[in-house]
């Protein structure tokens, strides 16, 4: 663990996996909740946990290098279900990559448990992971200048749905018509860091 | 709708509501946003007898017109400008008494970029996670004024003006920026790091309430690997590809994929939402303590 001052009042944890990471934003969530930590945004990522709007940031560096992280709980909360249909405009690109068909894409993405690494690029983004690292995928060379809302996307070893419609560079594969982010719902997020995702074929695709 | 209300006759180039922004939901990939210059704005609420945390409109370069239902007190702050009540020049940077159905004109400002115009009462659109700020990153919030729209006011809350009137900074001539480096500055060549912090660059026109771009020198990186993704703290001084720093605004992501070679003291912010685009920037590099 490495910890990186940002700023005045902030602090970047690094660990050195995906895993590590989420024990480390499991711990600091728990501190918070029991009242040892007051800090005002806590972000975590793909490797590292931002910690903003600490008031003694380099003690909590100190504390953090002499302290143990316990692995991250077992997930307690339910699995999100998302319907999809196995649709998408780069499906066939997907399955060129990944040296199957287009079918066998859909039934590898279905048969995994994703998890939310983290959130970004827009309320309610959440990168989720789980695929096998060898199902990683480029981003496209061109971005399109606007993806649907509720496309099912890959890049890198991320699988994301997007929230509402923007543009963007993931690959799509398919389609869901569940809502991702509303904000007069609580929470406004489907996915927060730590949900677990799975993707339930609809119609046969 | 009730009388409590100000109609828009000119919109201008980008005005937009704006509070304290929504902090604490960084996590879920929600900007803080909130007023670019946080004490013009809390001056222009004090002025107007309004609580600080009240809804104003932050106007970009060009002001805006409005028409309120009911009369207010108004006041407009930030980048310097011209106020007119029905073509009578009024007070910038002080209360001023509209009547009901007057035309209240905020011109086009005179130096800096953005002006604030507080009402009594405060803008009353719907709030979004505890905030009226428009964000235009991620669009939450209330869209960009518009003409012949129409934003409804809060009850003003009773308070006189604490102040007649005060005084503010000028917008910067030269924008300097403290810094701190890292938490990626180790990504840069010393040579870039050197070039940063000793050499000029300015502010171009491609700015936004989600970043200040700049012209200068490019910085090289060291390590050319791509950085996984990494949270993001307002004031953070990203370099993308392009070699060339932008300094994370209110509207900024929240995590980011591009290293972060310093941040900027947040106290220097206000001033960064005041440069116009050619302003001098200078980075100077500063202990964290």
């Amino acid at each position: 663990m490495r910890t990186l001052p940002v700023g005045v009042d902030a602090l970047l944890v690094e660990v050195s996996s995906g895993e590590e990471a989420r024990a480390l934003h499991a711990e600091l969530l728990r501190r918070r909740a029991e009242g040892s930590l007051a800090v005002r945004e806590i972000v975590p990522a793909a490797r590292t946990v931002l910690l903003d709007g600490l008031t003694d940031p380099d003690r909590l560096a100190v504390e953090l290098a002499l302290s143990d992280v316990p692995p991250a709980p077992a997930h307690a909360r339910d699995v999100v279900r998302l319907p999809v249909r196995y649709d998408g405009p780069d499906l066939g690109d997907v399955a060129a990559l990944w040296g199957v068909s287009p079918r066998e894409v859909a039934r590898i993405h279905a048969d995994t448990e994703f998890s939310v690494a983290f959130c970004g690029f827009a309320p309610g983004f959440g990168y989720l992971t789980g695929l096998p690292r060898r199902y990683d995928v480029p981003r496209r060379a061109t971005p399109r200048t606007a993806v649907p809302a509720g496309a099912v996307a890959l890049a890198g070893p991320y699988t994301g749905v997007y929230p509402r419609s923007s543009p963007g560079g993931w690959q799509l594969i398919g389609t869901t018509d569940a809502v991702l982010w509303d904000h007069t719902r609580m929470p406004a997020a489907l996915l927060a860091p730590g949900t677990r995702v799975r993707f339930v074929r609809v119609d046969g695709s | 709708m009730t009388d409590h209300a100000l109609s828009v006759v000119r919109a201008g180039a980008l005005t937009t509501v704006q509070d304290l922004g929504r902090p604490g939901h960084a996590h879920l990939g929600v900007p803080r946003s909130g007023a670019l210059d946080p004490p013009a704005a809390a001056l222009a609420n004090r002025l107007a007898g309004n609580p600080t945390d009240a809804a104003v409109l932050e106007t970009t370069l060009n002001g805006c017109t409005v028409r309120p239902r009911s009369t207010v007190t108004v006041a407009a702050t930030g980048a310097p400008c011209r106020v007119t009540v029905d073509g009578r020049p009024a007070a910038w940077g002080a209360p001023v008494r509209v009547p009901a159905g007057a035309l209240l004109d905020v011109g086009p400002a005179v130096s800096g970029v953005r002006t604030y115009l507080a009402v009594s009462g405060g803008v009353a659109v719907e709030p979004v996670l505890g905030s009226r700020s428009t964000d235009l990153l991620s669009g939450l919030g209330p869209p960009p004024l518009t003409d012949g729209a129409v934003l409804p006011l809060g009850r003003p809350a009773g308070l006189h003006a604490r102040v007649d009137v005060a005084p503010q900074p000028a917008p910067p001539t030269e924008l300097v920026l403290r810094v701190t480096l890292g938490p990626r500055d180790d990504w840069f060549s010393p040579e870039a790091v050197r070039v940063f912090t000793s050499r000029p660059y300015r502010v171009s026109p491609a700015s936004n309430r989600i970043g200040l771009r700049t012209e200068g020198p490019t910085l090289e990186r060291a390590v050319t690997r791509e950085l996984p993704s990494e949270g993001m703290v307002l004031g953070a001084i990203q370099v993308p590809p392009d070699g060339r720093p932008v300094v994370f605004l209110a509207d900024h992501p929240t995590t980011g994929g591009y290293p972060v070679i310093a941040v900027v003291r947040a106290s220097d912010l206000p001033a960064a939402a005041q440069a116009p685009p050619g302003t001098p920037i200078r980075f100077v590099p500063v202990r964290r303590r």
